[in-house]
């Protein structure tokens, strides 16, 4: 057994024992926090022990799926995919650690599908087979569904489920289309295979759109996005943290992965499309998180509009916006986490989302206040932050491309400042509010442990990003060449 | 040492911030100090080394961003204007931390306040010791960080919020030009360093590019962005609406922050950029005229201010527009003699103010204190040495760097040259004026303060006391004893950190100016002072009278009080529309409106009604059967025409008809 499988199968075989063992609840707990904890240092070691320079995909394992077939599911890692691995393998334990006293109903079925959620997430990742890719990327749809439609808070819970679920079926349906049409030429979903294939200009600006659709959809971009603001609100806090942390991303990881280097010329072609649909969503939803009175739903906003700084960085079509859209989806996967663990030691006290119930903290709460802070200045892209790194490459690569877009980008850095420390200045400054006089209790020792690590990665990303970037200069240089 | 000077806060900041429980507050406080001390120290040494030996060092300590063609260092690079702001810095910073301890004593939040303020000096150091653009914006966003937590010390104050924020969101406007000058270097020189900007700026003087698909010349756009960078850290007209509210914060953050260092970043930032400003007559033209119009405008919202912190805010504005339109006129290191003069007069100016406002029990407002010079001397002296310094009174600091920005500008045989100067002059004017009306209304009016206030009185405690001796000590004497150093002709002082076209160098011309034309800004100094003794301490009456009486008059007075309305229009113009479009159009009309209807509203909506319609075919009457068995044979039999256009044509219309047939 390779170090991949380990990867991937020790959540499944983790979950499956917490069905059939029957442990005590706070057995179970444990067991499930080990079993999301183990693969977190596999991953890093196979994160470390990448070679730099080798552009081929690592740690190879091959299965035929169909004998005689010649059809084989390719699972590897390579620079790209290997740090969302790891940001998998962290940030599933957390959430199962956000949610240790809250969720009293259906304890082992949570922990079930957090267990399961991490196992697909990781092959979703290391996958280089497209159907597999489909199939798996539909998949973690299932444990997200539940998790909201069952632990959610409120009623409105089943609706913002089926909004999930659907808005991102919609987008599949086109994709599954342009898999049948990929399949009917080339006869393989390898990735190699694909990669070494041409389309037709015609079919691949088609097969762009089902593309577009099926990832704009999952990342979100602007008109489409809808269902992400009513998920996060409603969704458990572990919930909201695996959605802005991985499964946004899910839509970036598959542009960069697919869609660059399979239709270069369509995206030539759309690169204009791209550029003002990522603009209208960094105004638009910039604009809109200044009024937002819900702190999930603020954060929810701001989400997207860091993510029309991604888009713009994937189609800036220079290494600098490919490096750092990727390590903004790193940052912006670290910071916006650690934005909902917030909110939920908030909720978890006070059971109140509402920004007007809240002020004051940081007189009763200063750890809280100041970790809080510290997300909140990391969210605006202050230098020495993990997003800064990103956004400010993302913006010099737009730059280099397009100018205007970037100057127009550039004001999102504006709003951005003026959503985050909005929120922070209700919650934590101004007078004490009733409501804080509840429970008067600054974070525990749980809540600091999740928090430390987040801190140190986004500072660690900030200031000496070197590690992380260098092992995505090859990937994404060859993405380059065969895309641009 | 030199690394030792860039850590020394940062380590106070760390000690202090996380582990000011274990020390207790003084103790966390004493050791933030000593830390800050220490690194002034070093300052001294290597303001010594590098300015006076001329020994430029440069250390490179790990990379932080190398992507492509960007290569930036985590770096400390220090010359001679380095060198100069270096000390500036620790020594405002060492001597307000040492106020501090004093002054914030019984704020069970001591340990914090100190440990922002290190932070502050550590962001600050990093922003001047940069050796590349880069690492120059993390100090430069870092201190407007750092400010914002300062001003908003005092949380639980609604004003001190919204100043801190409104701080911030400006300031961020700011850093948008000089992050878009940033993108441009990365896209014209491949580079973010100084070394290869500026060897290379010469080369591209001249030379065009699209920025915005408009065709502009490259030097002149990046100068207007660095400007516009400028402005929002410097308060330059336009983006100076933060400074003036920054008071709100604790009084030696005013002084530190607001007063000697943060806002001096801008006029920093153009001074070290003189290799690209020099080569884009045009950005030397817009500089200089927004420096001219700050120092205006600035100085005369200043004369008719009754908030004490605020007239001194005004003043800074008002100084830092001197700054500004001295570099605009080529003389960056005027300015920055200016810079550093003015570091210490206002320094002493806003603690002195801050002794005054602990006296008597918190109280600001100009119109309800007054006669404290009898009950507060050693604070009157301190502060009427800042005021003689800062008007320019002939051989205090100010003298030497403000009549010579007057000078220099009137030698510079040009229009900008000429309207600088009268600008200048009569911004000296309203300067003298209204720092006597402070003085006059403080100290020397009559008393309109509560009985209880004058009784509790007391004069400045031991660390206040040694923090503002040093100050006022270099508010009468730095600017004699560095004049030659850093203005006389010929100095080798500055060596390659500044950069003048040559034809600009007007030192010649300011020497042999004629000496009447000289003397022009004392004459109006003194008339400043004479109209505002005959007017506020002699005759109050009149002027009220005058005031109360004249309508033209009580509309200017209202216009000047209201800060030439710059808040208002900002506010109802730009805050209140985005806000707006935030809420009623992005969110209600688009989000819950339109892309709900197109989205999950409109299916929930159509479907159900749809899906009744078509169970309503299945009616189970035998005719309703026959009547699809015959369209469905119909259709099999039809099947063929598929494959031919016409055919397809066909049958999408007879669907069509038994479509509309059946609803």
């Amino acid at each position: 057994m390779s170090w991949l499988e380990i990867l991937i199968l020790f959540p499944f075989i983790t979950s499956f024992s917490l069905l059939i063992i029957s442990f005590t609840e706070a057995q179970k707990k444990l067991v499930a926090l080990w079993g999301a904890l183990v693969p977190l240092p596999i991953s890093l070691f196979a994160w470390v022990g990448l070679d730099h320079a080798n552009f081929q995909l690592q740690n190879i394992i091959c299965y035929s799926v169909l004998p005689g077939t010649n059809s084989e599911v390719v699972l590897g890692l390579d620079g790209l995919s290997a740090p969302l691995v790891s940001l998998t393998c962290f940030l599933c334990p957390l959430c199962i650690l956000a949610g240790w006293q809250v969720i009293r109903v259906g304890v082992t079925e949570y922990l079930v599908s957090w267990l399961l959620l991490e196992g697909l997430l990781v092959a979703v990742f290391t996958t280089f087979d497209l159907l597999v890719f489909y199939i798996l990327f539909e998949a973690t749809l299932i444990p997200i569904f539940v998790m909201i439609g069952i632990w959610g808070s409120r009623l409105r819970k089943v609706k913002a489920a089926y909004q999930l679920f659907l808005y991102t079926l919609f987008g599949s349906v086109f994709m599954l289309l342009a898999l049948l049409l990929i399949f009917a030429q080339v006869g393989s979903f390898d990735y190699g295979v694909l990669i070494a294939s041409n389309f037709s200009i015609e079919r691949q600006l088609l097969l762009f759109l089902s593309f577009f659709l099926a990832f704009g959809i999952k990342i979100p971009m602007v008109p489409i996005h809808l269902w992400l603001p009513e998920a996060h609100v409603e969704a458990p806090t572990g919930g909201s943290v695996i959605l802005a942390g991985i499964l946004l991303k899910l839509g970036g990881y598959g542009f960069l992965r697919y869609t660059l280097p399979l239709f270069s010329e369509a995206v030539l072609f759309y690169t204009p499309l791209v550029h003002t649909v990522s603009l209208l969503g960094i105004l638009y939803a910039s604009f809109t998180t200044l009024r937002q009175i819900d702190m999930k739903k603020a954060i929810a906003y701001s989400s997207i509009a860091h993510i029309g700084v991604v888009t713009l960085g994937i189609f800036s079509g220079n290494l600098m916006g490919l490096v750092g859209s990727c390590v903004l989806i790193l940052g912006h996967g670290v910071v916006s986490p650690g934005l909902f663990l917030c909110i939920g030691v908030l909720y978890d006290r006070y059971k109140t989302r509402l920004v007007r119930y809240y002020g004051g903290l940081a007189q009763v709460m200063p750890l809280f206040s100041a970790v809080f802070l510290f997300f909140s200045i990391a969210n605006l892209g202050l230098p020495g932050t993990a997003n800064f790194v990103g956004e400010f490459l993302c913006f010099s690569g737009c730059f280099q491309s397009n100018n205007s877009a970037a100057v127009l980008a550039c004001s999102g850095m504006i709003s951005s400042a003026a959503y985050s420390l909005w929120l922070f200045c209700r919650i934590s400054f101004g007078t004490l509010k009733t409501v804080s006089f509840l429970q008067v209790a600054d974070l525990n020792r749980r809540e600091f442990f999740m928090f430390a690590p987040l801190v140190f990665i986004t500072l660690w990303v900030g200031f000496y990003p070197k590690p992380v970037i260098s092992l995505l200069f090859v990937p994404l240089s060859c993405i380059l060449e065969l895309g641009f | 040492m030199y690394l030792c000077l860039f850590l020394f806060p940062f380590f106070g900041f760390l000690v202090s911030g996380s582990f000011g429980r274990l020390f207790g507050k003084q103790g966390a406080a004493f050791i933030a100090t000593f830390c800050v001390c220490c690194s002034c120290l070093c300052s001294f040494v290597a303001f010594y080394e590098v300015g006076l030996t001329s020994c430029p060092v440069t250390l490179s300590l790990f990379p932080w961003i190398c992507v492509d063609v960007v290569e930036s260092f985590w770096s400390i690079s220090v010359d001679s204007l380095t060198a100069v702001m270096l000390v500036v810095i620790t020594t405002i910073s060492s001597l307000v931390h040492v106020y501090s301890i004093s002054y914030i004593k019984d704020d069970p939040f001591l340990a914090r306040f100190i440990s922002y303020l290190s932070l502050f000096t550590f962001l600050m150091l990093s922003l001047v010791l940069a050796d590349n653009y880069l690492q120059l914006f993390f100090g430069w966003e870092g201190v407007g960080l750092a400010s914002f937590l300062l001003i908003s010390f005092w949380s639980s104050r609604l004003q001190a919020c919204k100043a801190a924020t409104k701080a911030i969101i400006i300031n961020r406007v700011g850093d948008v030009g000089l992050a878009l000058a940033l993108f441009c270097f990365i896209l014209i020189f491949g580079s973010v360093e100084y070394s290869t900007i500026f060897s290379c700026s010469s080369k591209v003087a001249f030379c065009t590019f699209l920025f915005c698909q408009f065709k502009v010349d490259i030097l002149s756009c990046i100068g207007v962005l660095l400007l516009i960078g400028a402005s929002g850290k410097s308060a330059q007209i336009g983006l100076h609406t933060w400074l003036p509210d920054a008071i709100e914060g604790p009084t030696p953050v005013s002084a530190l922050i607001h007063a000697a260092t943060m806002v001096t970043a801008g006029v920093f930032v153009l001074a070290r950029s003189s290799p690209i400003l020099e080569f884009s007559p045009v950005v030397l033209f817009f500089v200089s005229l927004v420096g001219a119009f700050t120092a205006f405008f600035a100085a005369t919202t200043g004369l008719v201010q009754n908030d004490l912190k605020r007239v001194i805010a005004y003043s800074t504005c008002s100084q830092l527009g001197y700054m500004v339109f001295a570099s605009g006129l080529s003389q960056y290191a005027l300015g920055v003699f200016h810079l550093s003069n003015h570091a210490f007069f206002k320094a002493l100016l806003f603690l002195g103010a801050g002794c005054i406002i602990h006296a008597i029990k918190d109280e600001q407002d100009l119109r309800r204190i007054g006669g404290l010079a009898y009950l507060l001397p050693f604070t009157y002296s301190f502060i009427l040495v800042g005021s003689l310094a800062l008007v320019g009174f002939p051989f205090l600091t100010g003298f030497y760097s403000k009549d010579a920005i007057l000078e220099f500008s009137l030698s510079n045989f040009s229009v900008t040259g000429g309207l600088c100067h009268w600008f200048g002059v009569i911004s000296a004017l309203f300067t003298s004026f209204y720092s006597f009306r402070l003085l006059v209304l403080g100290f020397l009016g009559y008393p309109n303060g509560f009985k209880s206030f004058y009784k509790n009185c007391h004069e400045a405690p031991l660390f206040i006391a040694v923090s503002l001796i040093p100050l006022g000590l270099g508010s009468l004497f730095i600017g004699f004893f560095c004049r030659e150093l850093f203005l006389g002709a010929g100095t080798p002082f500055w060596a390659n950190s500044i950069f003048i076209y040559p034809v600009r160098e007007s030192i010649i011309e300011a020497e042999c100016a004629p000496v009447i034309l000289k003397q022009i800004p004392l004459f109006f100094t003194v008339m400043g002072a004479a109209v505002s003794f005959s007017f506020i301490y002699h005759n109050p009456i009149i002027t009220y009278r005058f005031l109360f009486f004249n309508q033209m008059f009580r509309v200017f007075y209202t216009f000047l009080n209201q800060r030439w309305l710059f808040d208002r229009v900002y506010n109802e113009s730009f805050a209140k529309a985005f806000l707006f479009f935030g809420h009623a159009i992005s969110f209600r009309i688009v989000d819950k409106g339109a892309l709900e209807i197109l989205g999950p509203f409109g299916i929930v909506f159509i479907f159900p009604g749809l899906s009744k319609q078509l169970i309503s075919l299945q009616s189970g009457r035998v005719y309703h059967n026959v009547l699809f068995i015959v369209y469905g044979l119909g259709f099999l039999l039809c099947s063929p025409l598929f494959y031919s256009s016409n055919g397809c044509f066909f049958l999408i219309s007879v669907g069509c008809w038994i479509v509309f047939r059946v609803f």
